[in-house]
């Protein structure tokens, strides 16, 4: 007997079923076709619906049946196969079909089961597709209901992502001229990660360690699973909306991909993108890189090292600290030494000054006095001439001015002499 | 101001007082303001203790910091 292998455990032969009939009747070739069925028929007897012509069951009654039979012997399976015809309908469905070399099965993913699946699968991709198989029974077609496609080599993932990438790439949030410098020594900190995973063990650690006297505030928000994406970007608008934070670090600790995928969710992305302080991105991982990386000012590999980057150690900005003082007093007394030089040359030129007028004021007047001296009478007696006086005190000047007999006096150089006119003799006669 | 402000200034301070020509009188002043801004510096960091807080949305919409014990 030909029997494909199937997922229904094949009825023993002991117990025969329709199935068994129906698998049966392609080896009866010697006996009538209605002969091969009799002895079932005779088991069940003659009277049940679509036993004679006369009983014939609407097609709507086999394909609702066959509905209820398929629909009850399957449970969820794993289902291997290659996409083709993939359509996205109107509706917002995803019809396609699933096949290998020698069959195909049509399949259905409902929009309300799209969220589990990351991207929409291409026509080509070797997937994996989690499905329960049905009837669609208006036109009698099995079909596979998907909830889950996994593509071969993580592809529905890394289209995913590339597609958002596109959609942020295309609105600029991803252009290396966004990125703000990190501020160097932030006082306040806001980190958004579970209040209780490792993530935030690890940044209090390293925050004690160089202890520069940073305040972290936590902004809970579950960091995997369904409600992630929507509690990440509440915990960053919460944080956006109290406005005391300088940086915003969000993060969690390792994990699977599908534990980190809030990091890559498109609204969690551009909220992270939207914030008014600069952002690092500390996502556990070493090999993938998070949009949430990507839209970040800094990206860093874990929650760790985005503490050690954004906080400086405290000895090292003490370090800082001195040299500032170094550098102020130093440039300071830099200034003042030239004012000071110039301060000095300035006086020593005003006490030249002084001096070299007060040396040719005391030459001038050693002239003035010379020169005042020439032309004093007591010059002319030195010369030895004498200067002639009556006794009113009048100088003679001619000799008219005095008579004969009368007395007058000379001064000369060292002395006075007591004198009388003896005899007066004008010039002309003088000469005459 | 914020100690990353409080820093930046000082350093602006020392870079002008390094190289930029300004009357000795304006000199003066921006060392005196950078003495300020070193004191404060260095009394930030004198009594700078790691502190981990939560923040929380109350109903009325303001924000609370409750501490956190790890």
């Amino acid at each position: 007997m030909k029997r494909r292998r199937g997922v229904i455990p094949p009825s023993s032969p002991e117990s025969p079923s329709l199935f068994d009939a129906h698998a049966a009747s392609p080896t009866s070739d010697a006996r009538s076709y209605e002969a091969s069925f009799a002895d079932v028929y005779e088991e069940l007897g003659e009277a049940f619906p679509g036993a004679s012509a006369g009983s014939a069951i609407a097609v709507s009654t086999l394909t609702q049946t066959v509905k209820d039979v398929v629909e009850g012997a399957f449970v969820p399976l794993w289902v291997r196969g290659e996409i083709s015809d993939f359509k996205s309908h109107r509706n917002g469905h995803w019809y396609f079909c699933l096949r290998d070399r020698v069959s195909q099965i049509k399949c259905v993913v409902w929009s309300r089961d799209q969220r589990g699946i990351p991207a929409a699968p291409d026509d080509g991709m070797q997937v994996a597709a989690l499905g329960q198989l049905g009837v669609y029974a208006s036109r009698g077609e099995m079909q596979l209901t998907i909830r889950r496609i996994e593509a071969d080599g993580d592809g529905l993932w890394r289209k995913a992502l590339e597609l958002t990438r596109v959609r942020l790439e295309a609105d600029g949030l991803l252009a290396a001229s966004r990125k703000r410098a990190l501020p160097r020594y932030p006082r306040r900190i806001a980190f958004v990660t579970s209040a209780s995973g490792a993530a935030l063990r690890d940044v209090i650690a390293v925050l004690r360690r160089r202890a520069p006297g940073v305040e972290l505030v936590v902004s809970h928000a579950a960091v995997q699973g369904e409600s992630a994406p929507l509690e990440i970007c509440a915990a960053l608008d919460r944080v956006y909306r109290w406005g005391g934070a300088e940086l915003v670090i969000v993060g969690r600790g390792g994990g699977s991909r599908e534990d980190l995928w809030a990091f890559n969710d498109e609204r969690v992305a551009r909220a992270l993108a939207a914030s008014p302080v600069p952002t690092i991105s500390a996502v556990g991982h070493e090999v993938d890189v998070t949009l949430c990386d990507l839209v970040a000012d800094l990206r860093a590999a874990t929650p760790s090292a985005a503490a050690e980057t954004a906080v400086p150690s405290r000895d090292e900005m003490l370090l800082g600290i001195a040299g500032h003082r170094r550098r102020l007093v130093d440039s300071i007394e830099d200034r003042i030494a030239q004012p000071r030089a110039r301060a000095l040359d300035a006086s020593r030129q005003l006490v030249d000054a002084v001096s070299r007028r007060l040396t040719d004021r005391q030459a001038a007047l050693a002239t003035a006095a010379g020169r005042l001296h020439a032309l004093s009478p007591l010059a002319t007696l030195d010369r030895g001439y004498a200067v002639a006086r009556r006794m009113d005190g009048r100088r003679l000047a001619s000799v008219h001015d005095v008579a004969e007999g009368e007395r007058f006096s000379l001064r000369l150089r060292d002395g006075q002499v007591d004198a009388t006119a003896s005899a007066i003799h004008p010039s002309s006669s003088v000469a005459q | 101001m914020t100690l990353d402000e409080t820093l930046a200034r000082l350093e602006e301070i020392v870079a002008r007082l390094d190289e930029e020509q300004m009357e000795l009188g304006d000199a003066l002043a921006l060392f005196e303001e950078g003495v300020g801004h070193l004191r404060e510096a260095a009394g930030t960091l004198a009594d700078a203790e790691a502190r981990v807080q939560k923040l929380t949305e109350l109903a009325n919409g303001a924000f609370e910091l409750e501490e956190l014990d790890d």
